[in-house]
């Protein structure tokens, strides 16, 4: 089991932003995470990834507890942040090496330009981050996810901005990724989901609302369209 | 850790932070120490080093804020810290690795003016008579309160996300623990603590340093103070997960 999360809570004073929630993911499937903006999707991210301290419940990556384990978790973690933060005065290469070596892996130098191949960065690769385009910090910020070659792959909207040929690109990449990775992809998208994700996981007001394989989903509400059965449960 | 100490300190060498707060200090430092005639060493007549020593701890209450404001606060600002912890290394090694990079770079503002104690020492009479005990104990206590003012930088800058605020606080904090104990030892009503009260300032502390007497009560006084703010920048910006 990559990923298994039971009860799992974050509240802030007296509002619950995510409200013990209990799934599994597991290896070889990507996992969709869906919900209106609001419902908890980043901070289950964020509290998996241990940038968010839960307020309750445990969760486990790679059977090591998130709390406990937590810098042995992240090892096996390979995480995009919503917005892709990077270090825009950094250059492309210097900047996946220096995640190469927070990672601290060998042979960083020819890691770094296994990745840019692998995310299509080559004739992009000499510049400084602050000069690319959204497309193509988007790969930067995919590169750095996937330098250590981790189990588990977590994607706070992926593809938010980019134009229709990067996005055919990114789903491509993330759907090779998705085959031998656990992957987690939070996103607004409803084609996005049909066209990459094996199941689903609709998450409204901090509770999941529905957690099923794409096709179950589709049978259990005897719709055809995603966007109506996500308007049916969140709207 | 030594990844993130790297990546700081060539975003300080690669930016031009550390060429202007480096290039100020000297400029300041080098105009009041040799140009203008009221502070002068030239005029002044006694070749001692004395007059940078007293006057160092000033331009740092400034510079050191200028170095360190953007460590936690771009981070945080720009949500690259996001990325940086949830990679597998520990708020401590972060926190470690951000106040080394920078007490490099105040290593290096100290670096040049040793030009200034040789320049002194020639002009000594006889040549090379210096009060070399004093200059050693003063750099290494000049040091020292640079390390108190670069953990108070750190720690000012994990409080906010706007960098303005984190130079102010932090030159605020400098000057009180420099100066601040100073004059509160002196109002009326504290008569009776005059000694603790000023024990507690950096300044006395300095000052013992600087006549070249190695006391370990300084050195541990200097100690304390930078781990203790370094503690509390962790638990601020642990206490904001």
């Amino acid at each position: 089991m990559s990923i298994s999360v039971k009860n799992l809570s974050k509240h802030y004073d007296q509002q619950k932003a995510v409200d013990s929630i209990s799934f599994e993911a597991l290896p070889g499937r990507i996992l969709g995470f869906l919900g209106p903006n609001g419902a908890g999707k980043s901070t289950t991210m964020r509290m998996l990834t241990g940038y968010l301290m839960p307020t309750s419940g445990i969760a486990e990556v790679s059977n090591q507890n998130i709390i406990s384990q937590s810098i042995e978790a992240k090892k096996h973690i390979g995480y995009l942040p919503e917005n892709t933060p990077l270090y825009t005065e950094m250059y492309v290469k210097e900047f996946l090496s220096f995640v190469g070596e927070t990672y601290k892996l060998n042979n960083i130098a020819s890691r770094v330009d296994e990745v840019i191949k692998l995310v299509g960065l080559t004739p992009e690769q000499h510049k400084k981050i602050s000069m690319l385009s959204k497309g193509y910090r988007q790969r930067v910020g995919l590169a750095q996810a996937i330098i250590h070659n981790p189990d588990v792959l977590i994607l706070d909207e992926p593809t938010s901005g980019l134009d229709p040929n990067q996005l055919v690109d990114i789903r491509a990449l993330i759907k090779e990724l998705g085959k031998n990775k656990t992957v987690i992809i939070s996103t607004h998208i409803m084609q996005e989901v049909e066209a990459i994700c094996d199941d689903i996981i609709i998450i409204n007001k901090g509770k999941i609302v529905a957690n099923d394989s794409l096709e179950g989903i589709k049978k259990a509400y005897h719709q055809d369209s995603l966007e109506e059965i996500f308007r049916k449960l969140t709207a | 850790m030594y990844a993130v100490f790297k990546r700081e300190l060539f975003s300080f060498l690669s930016s031009m932070v550390a060429y202007i707060t480096i290039g100020i200090f000297l400029l300041i430092s080098g105009l009041l120490l040799w140009f203008f005639p009221d502070t002068s060493i030239l005029d002044y007549g006694y070749a001692e080093m004395g007059g940078f020593f007293s006057l160092a701890p000033y331009l740092f209450m400034f510079l050191i804020p200028a170095i360190t404001m953007r460590s936690f606060a771009e981070e945080r600002r720009e949500g690259t810290y996001e990325l940086l912890i949830t990679k597998p290394i520990t708020v401590s090694q972060i926190i470690v690795a951000k106040f080394l990079a920078s007490l490099v770079l105040v290593f290096f503002s100290l670096i040049p003016t040793f030009v200034y104690c040789y320049s002194i020492s020639k002009l000594g009479f006889p040549e090379g008579n210096i009060d070399s005990g004093a200059v050693i104990g003063s750099y290494i206590g000049l040091f020292f309160l640079g390390a108190a003012f670069t953990a108070m930088g750190i720690f000012a800058s994990a409080l906010t996300k706007n960098q303005v605020i984190a130079f102010v606080i932090c030159a605020a904090l400098c000057a009180f623990a420099f100066l601040g104990f100073d004059y509160t030892s002196q109002l009326p009503f504290l008569q009776n603590f005059q000694n603790s009260i000023l024990s507690f300032g950096i300044n006395q502390h300095y000052a013992s340093i600087s006549r070249g007497v190695l006391d370990t009560r300084d050195l541990i006084y200097f100690i304390t103070l930078t781990v203790l703010f370094l503690v509390f920048t962790k638990v601020t910006i642990g206490g904001k997960r």
